[in-house]
């Protein structure tokens, strides 16, 4: 377990925005990483508890594995209208580099 | 205005069956009032006037063969943005989504149109639901009825602004962390989150999935559980919907609460929480153990990590769940061509997105991230099961647990909105029903400086008849608040 000892930095803040893929604009950057850092110091408070043997709780429910049977449904042949670009029958994406 | 918009759901059905009321009639004064006041409260983002009579005329014609309807025959309802609706814009408040129109109808979506009830429009909300204020809408804030000036809560602000001020006579919201209930309060409108499973979640877009529920938001306990025998149920689409027989809640309006037990956590009444709040909650306490409830005061140690362990869980979940808007298969998308695929997500993302959707998923990518993973989201998820044990400890003594909806009054609009860990700390006492999946409902308990108070009340898991009993008796025997009593 890493230990963080001080704040987010700008250029952290930066980073994990470029990993949600999210650009930031330079306001952004300055509001948020005061902002965050300030949700960080509060979430600080759960260190206090002590949770060695405690399982985490994903679900609150009982269910595991529903599963159905492997029968063929209609598809939602109207998903396709949403796109907001689209070629012939595709989907048009961006190029990747 | 015509006497018939301040009628219950349950009276308007009444009234469409025995043919003393037209729905065509009903609905268009519904529209009328809208038309006069909707410009001052600003709930809804989307009207749908021309099917809603449409299908209140055809709804009368069916009355007058005497046909077989629904049990919400003729209700005017209002739907939270944040539920797909067939060919009709749904926006979930956010710039990304504001040409949505999807393919499909949500469960509960289904549900009401087969019950007759008609639709009146998709109502405002903080964005993808971020937000305990509906100030963090793309479509701008809704104001509270009860005072123009102050916030009617959120995330589910729209609905229940809209039956607060008779604009609709029912609605659904959605409450991943106290959603339906903090506007119920806010707004002196009855609201309720069910037990986790309970209502399927199919349609309704997804902001934390372990955490959220679709429930009622109305004007009375009655309607309340009117709507929730509508909506409940099982639904193979929703793979965490409980695969339960299907209830009618109105039989447990049950008039009596002698020797229910209650317990009132102290940790709901913790610093911060304001003093008129306290006294009114307190003074409901009372009212119910002189009609024969018991009461004791009880301490829930976990509760004090509650509110850091949701906001952690739910802005990871926020983070996964809202990864799937890239512009590419729905949502905006920027008109550039030139760029490669990562720049174009990330300006969609930063077009589409608002200030607060953006700083929890980015928070949430940080407490998912290798290294702090532990440190973040498995530790909130195991006070998560300290916080399940207590309550379930509790309920060993206990039938229900009561406290404060909010610790604060409502507050004015721009008040906490630029101070996002202050309006954070609102969802205190709802967040707890959340993380542990149990039923919880908001009843108007009184007023202070001509706010509204709501009075919560928490059962265990798919209890909701207890809710019921004691909150029906409470409405039977003190009536509901109204803000000119306390004027």
């Amino acid at each position: 377990m890493v230990k963080r000892k001080k704040g987010l930095s700008k250029r952290e803040i930066e980073h994990i925005a470029w990993l949600a893929r999210i650009q930031l604009s330079k306001k952004e950057v300055n509001l948020f990483t005061h902002q965050l850092n300030d949700i960080l110091t509060y979430f600080a408070k759960i260190d206090e508890v002590d949770t060695e043997d405690i399982p985490p709780a994903y679900h609150v429910l009982d269910l595991v594995n529903v599963l159905r049977k492997d029968e063929v449904k209609p598809s939602l042949e109207e998903t396709f209208q949403t796109v907001p670009q689209t070629k012939g029958r595709f989907v048009k994406a961006p190029r990747m580099t | 205005m015509p006497n018939y918009l301040e009628l219950s759901a349950y009276e308007i059905v009444e009234k469409v069956k025995a043919h003393e009321l037209r729905v065509e009639d009903y609905i268009a004064s519904l529209y009328e009032r809208i038309g006069k006041i909707e410009k001052e409260i600003h709930a809804y983002i989307t009207l749908t006037k021309e099917l809603a009579l449409k299908k209140a005329r055809e709804i009368d014609k069916r009355i007058k063969k005497r046909e077989k309807v629904g049990k919400l025959c003729g209700v005017g309802i209002a739907v939270k943005d944040n539920m797909c609706t067939k060919g009709i814009r749904t926006t979930c408040a956010s710039h990304m989504l504001e040409d949505f129109f999807p393919p499909y109808d949500a469960t509960v979506v289904e549900r009401i149109y087969d019950e007759d009830s008609v639709m009146i429009g998709k109502m405002n909300m903080d964005e993808f639901a971020m937000g305990s204020s509906t100030e963090h809408s793309y479509f701008g804030p809704t104001h509270n009825p009860c005072d123009l000036r102050m916030v009617p809560g959120g995330s589910s602000g729209g609905s229940a602004a809209a039956v607060a001020s008779s604009m609709a006579t029912l609605a659904l919201g959605s409450d991943t962390g106290g959603s339906i209930r903090c506007p119920a309060s806010f707004c002196s409108t009855v609201g309720l989150k069910p037990t986790y499973g309970l209502v399927s979640r199919y349609g309704l877009i997804a902001y934390a999935n372990s955490l959220e529920q679709i429930g009622p938001i109305t004007k009375d306990v009655r309607d309340c559980a009117l709507l929730l025998s509508c909506i409940a149920g099982h639904d193979p689409l929703d793979s965490t919907s409980v695969n339960k027989p299907q209830e009618d809640y109105m039989k447990y309006l049950i008039d009596d609460v002698d020797e229910v037990n209650i317990g009132v956590p102290c940790e709901l009444f913790g610093e911060g929480t304001q003093e008129h709040v306290a006294k009114s909650v307190w003074d409901a306490v009372s009212k119910l153990e002189g009609l024969g409830a018991g009461y004791e005061e009880i301490s829930l140690k976990s509760l004090h990590y509650a509110l850091p362990a949701y906001y952690i869980i739910a802005m990871s979940e926020s983070s996964s769940n809202l990864a799937r808007y890239d512009g590419l298969r729905y949502g905006y998308r920027v008109p550039d061509k030139s760029y490669d695929w990562s720049t174009v997500f990330s300006k969609n993302r930063r077009l589409g997105f608002g200030f607060e959707v953006k700083r929890r998923i980015i928070l949430g990518t940080f407490a998912l991230s290798a290294g702090y993973y532990d440190e973040y989201y498995l530790k909130a998820q195991k006070i998560r099961t300290l916080i399940k044990r207590d309550f379930e400890t509790a309920f060993e003594k206990f039938d229900v647990l009561v406290g404060p909806t909010l610790p604060v009054l409502p507050f004015r609009i721009g008040e906490k909105v630029e101070d996002p860990l202050e309006m954070y700390m609102c969802d205190v006492d709802t967040v707890p029903a959340n993380l542990t999946g149990i039923p919880s409902i908001s009843i108007p308990c009184g007023f202070s400086k001509g706010l509204p108070i709501g009075l919560q009340i928490m059962a265990p898991p798919f209890r909701e008849d207890l809710l019921f009993r004691v909150a029906f008796t409470f409405q039977k025997n003190f009536g509901f608040a109204r803000l000119k009593d306390y004027e």
